[in-house]
């Protein structure tokens, strides 16, 4: 981003649109801003707010009680637990859903005849929503139907979803990443397809190795979509395995694996221990932000725009 | 440096489309030769097919007296040049000119010593740090041209590429490739469908139409003796004239005009005439001349193209000086006339030289015969 200067930024200009009343671009922004607004400001805001009272469990009333909200939760052994589960889990989706998503693009990308068929097998499994690839999943796992179980078993892993912790855990990295690579498949085979066919053909002229070729000229001229889904990918496994989480731990999370949002929603909704988990949600939003501005500084930076 | 013999190679896509039609060519060793026809020709298409990039449906290739149908891309000892130079935007000048040779582990020093020969060659040396996209369009088609050089590969192969640089550039740029493969001496195929680049770069040139050769000759051999009416529609500027007339008894008709030819004519009954614009000029008095109606009148300058008909539309290149009416009497060198055939648009040849004066023209018509295999060797003319 920072490299689209000059030339580029002569073409805004040029293209600048010319409003009658300086007040209509904001009036044109207004709906958007409103619902950045209600949905994002208001509620960190008061999430903010809440974090510094103890709330009454039965809403009667709130009392200040300064950090404690915020030491209580960094004291707490179990929450640390649950916070380097959360960055296991984390690196291993972002990984996994990145890697596998790739690698099916890249052998898409190379079959002539029928890819368009490749290409909706693979990405229709996105069309469906968290929770339902979460029961999905689920019934992969299950006990006694669940194939991948029974794959387990005939290799002599007795796998128990749901009671054994990382067994849990496996099934929910599994059912995440499964459930986040079509997306990535998306925008890598656009991205693939984005590489001008002469620039591989003057590759291949240049270089025997096609291993070599792709980590040479394919991937860096993908880095650009690749950082971007590394974001994306990022937020996903920290954020919306929700889903798949909840359907997966539902009413016995005793023994298993939690991430950090489920956390906050468990000791919220669950507990109504409404500072506490306004506490976490802060925090978590504090880590997001250091993790994004660390992406862009230091990953961003080895990033080629073309 | 090799030579390349490409031997009944056709290419036929699936579903039967034959975009290339048995085409032999063989070029010797350090010869310049331009594949030169409209577009769907099949001309990148059999370029593509030496450089690997394309398999070869039938027929063989060969650098070299090395077969190399079957041979990876990489391993065929060519370097291409592409038409939108196809440089890697991700890597500086110097590493788009190491990337090749550091893939075949060629020494760093050698690969040091190689770049900068290549940059002063072509004066790129500032620019070697430099990522594509902060070179002007000029300065890219040179990195393109440098990273083929570096590799010191038995062939260069361009695949057009001029055609996105602006018309002066482009001018320049032939020059510099013309010097450059004149200095190195290597083995270049060069496609291109703009004629007067063909002409002026090329050692032989080969006009392909439909997939198949029409014509392989030196720039002027083809110019001054086209095989064919394609041919002759195509290379040259303003296009050759092509009239309907019919010969009889060693007299020319064109429509209501007759004329005497002074030697024996290459057949008879209808045929189709090639006239050169450049050929024709204003007749003198008491000449034997066509009426010539003006439609319009072209200035170029140097010439004067003056568009009308003789029943038939007709071009001509007049000096700027000549006078200028709706009428004129246009003569004609009937020496300098082209016969072809009226049914299959092929070259009609003349029997015997006719006068045997300095006539470039006769000369040529006698050698390059229609014969099977296109690669008529001939004494250079003038």
């Amino acid at each position: 981003m920072r490299g689209a200067s000059g030339l580029e930024g002569q073409q805004t200009t040029a293209k600048r649109v010319q409003f009658s009343s300086p007040f209509l671009p904001y009036l044109f922004l207004a709906p958007q801003l409103a619902i950045i607004f209600v949905f994002f400001y208001w509620p960190s805001v008061q999430a903010i707010q809440s974090s510094f009272y103890l709330e009454d469990p039965f809403g009667f009333g709130a009392t200040f009680v300064g950090m404690s909200n915020y030491t209580d939760v960094l004291k707490s052994t179990e929450y640390l637990g649950i916070a380097r589960f959360t960055a296991i889990f984390t690196a291993l989706v972002t990984f996994f859903a990145l890697s596998i998503g790739l690698l099916l693009a890249v052998k898409a990308d190379g079959v002539i005849r029928g890819n368009a068929t490749y290409k909706t097998l693979l990405i229709w499994v996105y069309a469906i929503a968290p929770p339902v690839a979460g029961l999905i999943g689920m019934m992969f796992f299950n006990q006694h139907i669940g194939p991948v179980v029974e794959l387990a078993r005939w290799f002599g892993w007795d796998m128990k979803v749901g009671l054994d912790y990382s067994d849990t855990a496996f099934a929910m990295i599994v059912v995440s990443v499964w459930k986040q690579i079509p997306y990535n498949f998306i925008f890598f085979l656009s991205g693939l397809q984005g590489i001008p066919v002469s620039v591989r053909e003057a590759a291949a002229l240049d270089c025997r190795s096609e291993f070599r070729r792709f980590w040479t000229v394919i991937l860096p001229l993908l880095a650009p979509t690749a950082f971007f889904l590394l974001i994306i990918n990022v937020t996903y496994a920290l954020f919306d395995t929700f889903g798949v989480i909840d359907v997966m731990v539902k009413d016995k999370a005793a023994n298993n694996p939690i991430t950090l949002v489920y956390k906050v929603y468990m000791d919220g909704f669950r507990g109504s221990d409404l500072g506490g988990s306004s506490a976490q949600s802060v925090i978590l939003m504090l880590v997001v932000l250091v993790l994004t501005v660390f992406q862009f500084r230091f990953i961003e930076r080895r990033v080629h725009y073309s | 440096m090799a030579a390349i013999d490409i031997t009944e190679v056709s290419k036929i896509y699936y579903g039967g489309v034959e975009a290339v039609k048995s085409v032999s060519i063989d070029i010797a060793d350090g010869e310049f030769i331009v594949l030169v026809g409209p577009s769907g020709c099949g001309k990148s298409t059999l370029l593509r097919m030496v450089a690997g990039l394309e398999t070869i449906s039938k027929g063989s290739v060969t650098i070299g007296a090395r077969l190399i149908n079957d041979v990876d891309p990489a391993e065929r000892d060519i370097a291409m040049v592409f038409q939108n130079y196809a440089l890697y935007p991700h890597m500086t000048v110097y590493d788009n000119f190491a990337y090749g040779l550091r893939n075949r582990k060629t020494p760093k020093a050698e690969i040091d010593a190689r770049v900068a020969e290549a940059a002063r060659m072509l004066e790129i040396e500032p620019y070697l740090d430099r990522k594509p996209r902060a070179l002007s369009g000029g300065q890219r088609q040179r990195v393109a041209m440098g990273r083929a050089i570096v590799r010191k590969p038995a062939a260069f192969l361009f695949d057009e590429p001029l055609s996105n640089l602006d018309a002066k550039l482009r001018v320049s740029m032939r020059g510099e490739i013309k010097r450059l493969q004149k200095r190195l001496g290597t083995t270049s195929l060069y496609v291109t469908h703009d004629q007067l680049e063909a002409m002026t770069l090329a050692d032989r040139l080969v006009v392909l139409n439909g997939g198949m050769i029409e014509q392989i000759g030196r720039p002027l051999e083809v110019y001054h003796a086209p095989a064919s009416t394609f041919v002759a529609s195509f290379i040259g500027s303003p296009a050759m004239n092509l009239v309907k007339g019919v010969l009889e008894g060693g007299r020319l008709h064109i429509g209501t005009h007759a004329i005497d030819l002074g030697y024996p004519t290459p057949a008879e009954g209808p045929v189709t005439v090639g006239l050169r614009a450049e050929d024709l000029r204003p007749a003198a008095f008491g000449e034997q001349a066509l009426a010539f109606r003006v439609d319009y009148v072209e200035e170029l300058g140097a010439q004067r193209l003056v568009h009308g008909t003789v029943d038939q539309p007709l071009t001509a290149s007049l000096p700027p000086e000549a006078p200028l009416a709706d009428q004129l009497a246009i003569a004609i060198p009937t020496n300098r006339l082209h016969f072809f055939s009226a049914e299959n648009g092929k070259r009609l040849y003349r029997p015997t030289p006719a006068d045997g004066s300095t006539n470039a023209v006769t000369g040529v018509a006698t050698v390059a015969a229609p014969a099977g295999r296109h690669a008529v060797n001939l004494e250079p003319i003038a």
